[in-house]
C-alpha cells in the first residue's frame, strides 16, 4: 500500500499548464528525489501533495488521506505530512522552542509539558539541543532550515517533503542540512525531496524522478539514472553541469 | 504696545481646569480601549470572512474616514434620539469616538495583517493549524507590532478629538475652557493654558504607548525588530 | 415653528460649502508654505533650527485644531488685529498644516537615499545646490500621496471652525437642524458632501501611493 499516491494530476495556473497528467507513487521508507529545470513543474507538484495548490483533475492520496480541496479534512493530512521550504519560514515573533511547539499545541492539543519535551527531542535530533531559547534571527540559515525541519518533525508526520531546502544557503552551510535530511533517511522516514543537489540525491534518494515540461519524463533507481540517463533531455539536464 | 498677561485669574479657577481634564480623560481612555477593541474584531473579520462582510466592513472604514469627526458626533447626538433611542451628551461622545477610532484601527491593523508575508501563513497552514489558528499565533502579533507607531499616533489624535465633543456640551477640557474664559475675560491666557495640559497629556500619551509597545513587542525577539523598522 | 427641509435648505448647506473649501485651499497655500520651511528647519545643519522646528511640529502636533483656532483668534485680536473671524480661521488652518506638512515632507527628504548627498556633494554643489538640482525633486515625488492624504485631513478639520461663526460647511447643518429639527436629512445631507469632496481625494492619494511604490520597485 503506497504511502503516497499521485494519480493523473493536470494543474494550471491562470492560462498555462503546469502539471500536465503525473503519476507517482511512493511507498513507506522510500526516498525519493524530484529533479529538474526551473519551471518543470517539481515544486508545483510537491506544494499539492499537501495542498498548498489545488489541483484541477487527477487524485492524489497521502497517509491514508485523499487530498480536498479545504476544512478539517486537509489539516488532518498537513498533520501527517511535513513540508520544509526554502526560505524556512520560521516565525519571527517566537523562540525556536515556541516555534517547534506550536502545532504540536494548537492543531494537536498536546500540553506544553509534553509539547516541550518533544521540542527538545526533535531539536536534538538535529543537533541544535542548545538553541530551544534562541531566537530565529540570532541563528545562521543552515541552523535556521534544521530548525524549521525539527519543527516539521514534531508533529511525527509519516511523509515529509523537502522544496529546495538548500538552494537559498551559503554552500558551506548545506553541508549540514544535507546531514541532517541523510540521517532522517537512513532512519527510515519517507522523502521526497526537490533538489538540485544531484550528488545527495544519487546518494541518499533510493529512486529519482526527473520532470520535464509538466509530466514526469524518466525515473527510476537513483544509481542508474544519473550513471545511465536514457532520455536526451535528461541527458541534456544532467550534463549541462548541475552535477 | 505691551501685553498685559494674567494667568492668576485663569489658575484660580484650576477646580475647572482639574474637572475637564478628568472627563477628557475618561472620554479618551473609553473611546481608545473602545475604539482599538472595534478595530482589531473588525480587521479579523473583514480577514476571516466572506466577502460581504469584507465589503461592509470597508464600507463603514470609508465613511468615517471621509466625513468630520464632528459631523458624525452631531449626527449621533441629535439623530439617534430621534430614532428613540436615548443617550445623553457623554454616551453619544463615547459612542462617537468608539465608531471614529474603530475605523482607523481597522484600516491600520488591516495593512499590518496583509504586511505578513504569505510564505509565514503557509507555514502554518503546513503545520495543520487552521485558518484561525494561523490568524492568532502567526499573524496577528507581528501585524500589530510592525503597525505600532501608527497606532500609537492615531490613539494621540483621538484624544486630541474629545476636544470636539465640547460642540455638544460635554464639560471637558475644552468646554471648561470657554467656561474659565467666560468667568474670568482672559481669553488668550486661558487658551494658553489649556494648550499646554493638552500637551503634557499628548506627550505623557506617547511615553505610556512607546512603553507599552516595548513591554509587548519585546527588542530582542523578532516582534521588536518589526515594531522599529516601521518608524 | 419649525421649518420643513426643502430643496432651499439644501441649497443653503451646499452652498455653503465653497466656504470649506476656500478655507482648506488658503490653509495649502499658506501652511504649505510655512511647512516647506519647517521641513528644511528640520533637516538643516544647525542643531537650533532642528529643535525649533521640531519644537513647533510637536507643539501643534499635541494640541486639538480646536484650540490651536481659539489661540490665533485671541491671539490675533490680542495683537490689535480686528479681523473677520474667517480670517483667524484660515490662520489657524494655516498653522496646522505647516505642522502637519512639514513632518511629511521632512519624511520625504529623509527618504531621499543617503548616496544622492554624497554624489551631489563629490561634484562641489552647495547645500542650496544640492537640494534645489537633487534632493528636492526626488523628494517631491515621494511626498506627493501623503500630502494628498493630508489635504482629507484638512478639509475634514476646517469643520471645527464653524465655532467662531464661520458659516461654513458644519456649521450650516448645525442652523438647519435648529430650524427644521430633521437631524438625519440635515447632517446626512453635510456628511455626503464632506464625502463627495474627501471620497476621490483619498482615493487619488491611494493611487498615487501605489503607482509610487511600483515605480521604486520595492
Amino acid at each position: 500500500m503506497p504511502v503516497v499516491r499521485i494519480d493523473g494530476v493536470h494543474k494550471r495556473f491562470g492560462a498555462q499548464e503546469v502539471l500536465k497528467g503525473v503519476d507517482l507513487t511512493v511507498e513507506t521508507g522510500e526516498v525519493v528525489a524530484i529533479i529538474g529545470r526551473s519551471g518543470s513543474g517539481k515544486s508545483t507538484l510537491l506544494r499539492c501533495i499537501n495542498g498548498l495548490e489545488p489541483v484541477q483533475s487527477g487524485v492524489i492520496d497521502v497517509a491514508g488521506h485523499r487530498l480536498e480541496a479545504g476544512g478539517r479534512a486537509l489539516r488532518e493530512l498537513r498533520k501527517d505530512v511535513g513540508i520544509v521550504f526554502q526560505s524556512y519560514n520560521l516565525f519571527p515573533h517566537l523562540r525556536v522552542g515556541e516555534n517547534i511547539m506550536l502545532a504540536p499545541r494548537v492543531a494537536l492539543g498536546i500540553n506544553k509539558a509534553e509539547a516541550a519535551a518533544r521540542a527538545r527531542e526533535v531539536l536534538a535530533e538535529v543537533g541544535l539541543a542548545d538553541r530551544f531559547d534562541a531566537w530565529p534571527d540570532n541563528l545562521s540559515g543552515g541552523q535556521q532550515q534544521r530548525v524549521a525541519i525539527a519543527r516539521s518533525l514534531a508533529m511525527r508526520p509519516k511523509v515529509m517533503l523537502f522544496d529546495e531546502v538548500t538552494s537559498a544557503l551559503d554552500p558551506e552551510l548545506t553541508g549540514e542540512v544535507l546531514a541532517t535530511m541523510e540521517r532522517l533517511a537512513q532512519l527510515g522516514m519517507t522523502m521526497l525531496l526537490v533538489t538540485h543537489e544531484m550528488a545527495f540525491a544519487a546518494r541518499v534518494a533510493s529512486r529519482t524522478v526527473f520532470m520535464h515540461q509538466g509530466r514526469i519524463w524518466e525515473s527510476g533507481p537513483s544509481k542508474r539514472l544519473f550513471a545511465a540517463p536514457e532520455t536526451p533531455e535528461l541527458q541534456q539536464f544532467l550534463g549541462s553541469g548541475l552535477k | 504696545m505691551g501685553f498685559h498677561f494674567q494667568f492668576q485669574p485663569v489658575l484660580a479657577r484650576s477646580d475647572l481646569l482639574l474637572e475637564g481634564l478628568w472627563l477628557t480623560l475618561q472620554l479618551a481612555a473609553l473611546g481608545i480601549l473602545g475604539g482599538a477593541l472595534l478595530g482589531i474584531l473588525l480587521a479579523m473579520s473583514r480577514g476571516l470572512g466572506p466577502r460581504a462582510t469584507r465589503w461592509l466592513i470597508d464600507c463603514y472604514v470609508e465613511l468615517i474616514r471621509n466625513t468630520p469627526f464632528l459631523v458624525q458626533l452631531l449626527l449621533i447626538y441629535f439623530g439617534l434620539p430621534s430614532l428613540g433611542v436615548k443617550l445623553n451628551a457623554e454616551q453619544a461622545a463615547v459612542l462617537g469616538l468608539v465608531i471614529y477610532l474603530g475605523a482607523y484601527v481597522t484600516e491600520i491593523v488591516r495593512a499590518g495583517i496583509e504586511s505578513v508575508h504569505r510564505s509565514q501563513i503557509e507555514a502554518g497552514l503546513s503545520l495543520a493549524l487552521s485558518r484561525w489558528q494561523v490568524f492568532r499565533h502567526i499573524v496577528l502579533a507581528p501585524a500589530i507590532a510592525r503597525v505600532w507607531p501608527a497606532l500609537a499616533s492615531q490613539f494621540t489624535l483621538v484624544m486630541l478629538a474629545t476636544s470636539v465633543c465640547s460642540f455638544i456640551s460635554v464639560q471637558e477640557l475644552s468646554a471648561q475652557a470657554a467656561n474659565i474664559e467666560s468667568d474670568t475675560f482672559r481669553s488668550f491666557e486661558t487658551y494658553i493654558v489649556v494648550a499646554l495640559v493638552y500637551l503634557g497629556l499628548a506627550l505623557l500619551l506617547r511615553g505610556l504607548l512607546a512603553l507599552l509597545g516595548a513591554a509587548l513587542f519585546p527588542a530582542g525577539s523578532g516582534l521588536g525588530r518589526l515594531r522599529q523598522t516601521a518608524r | 415653528m419649525i421649518r420643513q427641509f426643502t430643496a432651499s435648505e439644501f441649497i443653503f448647506i451646499l452652498t455653503s460649502a465653497r466656504w470649506t473649501l476656500l478655507l482648506t485651499l488658503l490653509a495649502l497655500l499658506l501652511g504649505g508654505a510655512l511647512g516647506f520651511l519647517v521641513a528644511i528647519g528640520r533637516t538643516s545643519r544647525y542643531a537650533s533650527l532642528r529643535w525649533l522646528a521640531g519644537g513647533w511640529i510637536t507643539v501643534v502636533q499635541g494640541i486639538p485644531v480646536l484650540i490651536l483656532l481659539f489661540l490665533s483668534y485671541y491671539g490675533l485680536a490680542l495683537a490689535g488685529f480686528d479681523l473677520p473671524p474667517i480670517i483667524a480661521a484660515s490662520v489657524s488652518m494655516a498653522l496646522y498644516a505647516s505642522a502637519y506638512l512639514g513632518e511629511i515632507w521632512r519624511g520625504a527628504i529623509q527618504s531621499v537615499p543617503w548616496q544622492q548627498w554624497e554624489a551631489s556633494a563629490a561634484l562641489a554643489l552647495s547645500r542650496a545646490q544640492q537640494y534645489r538640482h537633487v534632493i528636492l525633486p526626488q523628494a517631491f515625488r515621494i511626498a506627493v500621496p501623503p500630502t494628498v492624504g493630508f489635504i482629507v485631513q484638512l478639509v475634514k478639520n476646517t469643520s471645527i471652525v464653524s465655532v467662531v461663526g464661520v458659516i461654513e460647511l458644519a456649521r450650516a447643518g448645525n442652523l438647519v437642524n435648529n430650524a427644521t429639527f430633521s437631524p438625519f436629512k440635515v447632517f446626512g445631507t453635510v456628511a455626503a458632501i464632506y464625502f463627495a469632496i474627501c471620497w476621490p481625494i483619498s482615493l487619488l492619494a491611494r493611487r498615487l501611493e501605489r503607482r509610487l511604490h511600483a515605480g521604486r520597485a520595492n
